[in-house]
């Protein structure tokens, strides 16, 4: 397995027993602080969002206005658009910043390898969904992350991306016109932004799901970093 | 492989990793009554900073072809309080003060009397909606010119004849698509849009484009930003 990733390994001694289990160091400080750091940001930014949209629910023209729906406003950050844009004017810097140093650190560490989904693993998808979703056989693991897994962050980090283009183009779509003109103008931008939040919403639902019914291991290894006796082959 | 570790090293260390998240808690401060307000400020101020960084003077807001404007019955009419203040237009002039070398009160001739310049362009509503519109007026960099502005001062600041005001940095107003606007749609203003004279700033939101215009400042410091903005609203909103 050429794209595995040498992470640290350490061989942990039972005081009672004096028998040693394998531990693994899955998650490096930076993608931990990251990680925990965006989703108090992104909890303030849906919030808030939610309370921007509510001046607004709408995607036709203001007259006549047709509500899409009126997002209650327990749902929501801020209590007023003023307020609520200021969280998320202050928010978004948080979020962004979080973003780009994950990413960073990713690429020039080459811990992306871990977690990128590349073609090679396709055909892993199919047999893990079959063993979530449908109660197929589970695949042996082999990684960190399974195919599906890395098909699920992969998309998480590119609809993060998106997030935030699609925020830039509405929050300056004249000094970011051509941000703006890719995404079919101001007007369609708003509605990608929304889109985008709810395809992270959906992610998110899925992945505290997951962390439910199989991960009180990874929950804390995204925690400490370390995970004691993985269930492959740690090298 | 190393020699194995203890149990204990190994919770330890973990402890140790687990406190190193620590600093995260710090945005608890968020959650703090007292030092919430401060703290959103600095964050929208910062946001202000760099939308004011972002600013481009050259850069032109796009601009529409006539078959892509709202149609003028279309065109929302956004108050704060009432949608016509009663300007007397016989008698309205557009009062001229702060650091200007010929103060005074202009008349709309005056102003009329300037270029004048049509753009058909979108005006952003901080609610979320937004129009294109045809505005028509002379340039507020044609105006500060006229009157002998000091255009190193900061801001020019404006006030309304329903009490509104507002005010614009200097670079803002002197980009070519910022118009004291007195005609929408090739007629003259209407009283709800704003007559007899409003501002047009494609480059910001749309609260900053103040209507019916009474007063007029170049200054260096503001005592009041503008009638949303000293509620909570963002200062600079450039688009």
């Amino acid at each position: 397995m050429e794209n595995l990733v040498a992470t640290a390994v350490l061989e942990i001694e039972s005081a009672k027993t004096g028998e040693t289990t394998p531990a693994v160091c899955e998650h490096p400080f930076v993608v931990r602080f990251c990680h925990w750091l965006n989703a108090v940001a992104l909890f303030v930014m849906v919030g808030s969002g939610l309370q921007i949209f509510r001046a607004f629910p709408s995607f036709g023209a203001k007259i006549p206005q047709k509500d899409l729906l009126n997002w209650p406003k327990s749902f929501a950050i801020g209590g007023w658009l003023g307020g609520a844009l200021q969280w998320h004017l202050t928010f978004m810097w948080i979020y962004i910043a979080t973003g780009v140093v994950y990413l960073g650190y990713q690429v020039f560490s080459g811990n992306y390898r871990q977690v990128l989904f590349v073609p090679g693993d396709v055909r892993g998808v199919w047999p893990m969904a079959r063993h979530y979703f449908f109660f197929g056989p589970k695949p042996p693991a082999r990684e960190a992350y399974n195919p599906l897994q890395k098909l699920a962050y992969t998309s998480a980090v590119v609809l993060g991306i998106l997030s935030a283009l699609t925020g830039l183009a509405i929050w300056k779509p004249v000094q970011f016109s051509w941000l703006a003109w890719l995404l079919g103008g101001f007007h369609l931008a708003r509605l990608w932004h929304f889109v985008v939040m709810w395809a992270i919403l959906g992610f998110l639902f899925g992945h505290l799901v997951m962390v439910v019914l199989h991960g009180w291991n990874n929950f804390v290894s995204m925690l400490t970093g370390w995970k004691k006796d993985p269930d492959y082959a740690p090298r | 492989m190393d020699s194995p570790t203890s149990e204990k090293k190994f919770k330890s260390m973990n402890r140790r990793e687990l406190l190193k998240l620590t600093p995260i808690l710090a945005l608890g401060a968020f959650a703090i009554p007292k030092l919430q307000e401060p703290l959103l400020k600095a964050g929208l101020g910062f946001s202000d900073w760099a939308s004011d960084k972002l600013f481009r003077t050259g850069h032109l807001a796009q601009t529409f072809a006539d078959s892509e404007l709202t149609p003028f019955e279309k065109f929302p009419i956004n108050d704060y309080d009432v949608d016509d203040p009663g300007v007397d237009f016989d008698k309205w002039t557009l009062t001229v003060a702060g650091s200007v070398q010929k103060p005074g009160d202009y008349t709309l001739a005056q102003i009329r009397a300037l270029p004048k310049f049509t753009q058909n362009t979108r005006h952003v509503c901080v609610e979320g909606w937004d129009v294109v519109g045809r505005f028509s007026g002379a340039r507020l960099s044609d105006f500060l010119q006229a009157i002998g502005a000091d255009t190193t001062a900061r801001f020019v600041y404006v006030e309304c004849a329903d009490d509104y005001y507002e005010s614009l940095d200097m670079a803002t107003a002197l980009h070519p698509q910022t118009l004291l606007c007195y005609d929408m749609y090739d007629q003259p203003l209407t009283r709800e849009h704003g007559a007899p004279l409003r501002l047009t700033v494609p480059t910001k939101i749309g609260y900053k484009q103040a209507k019916y215009l009474t007063d007029l400042k170049v200054t260096n410091v503001l005592q009041k930003v503008g009638y949303w903005e000293d509620q909570g609203y963002s200062g600079f909103y450039g688009l």
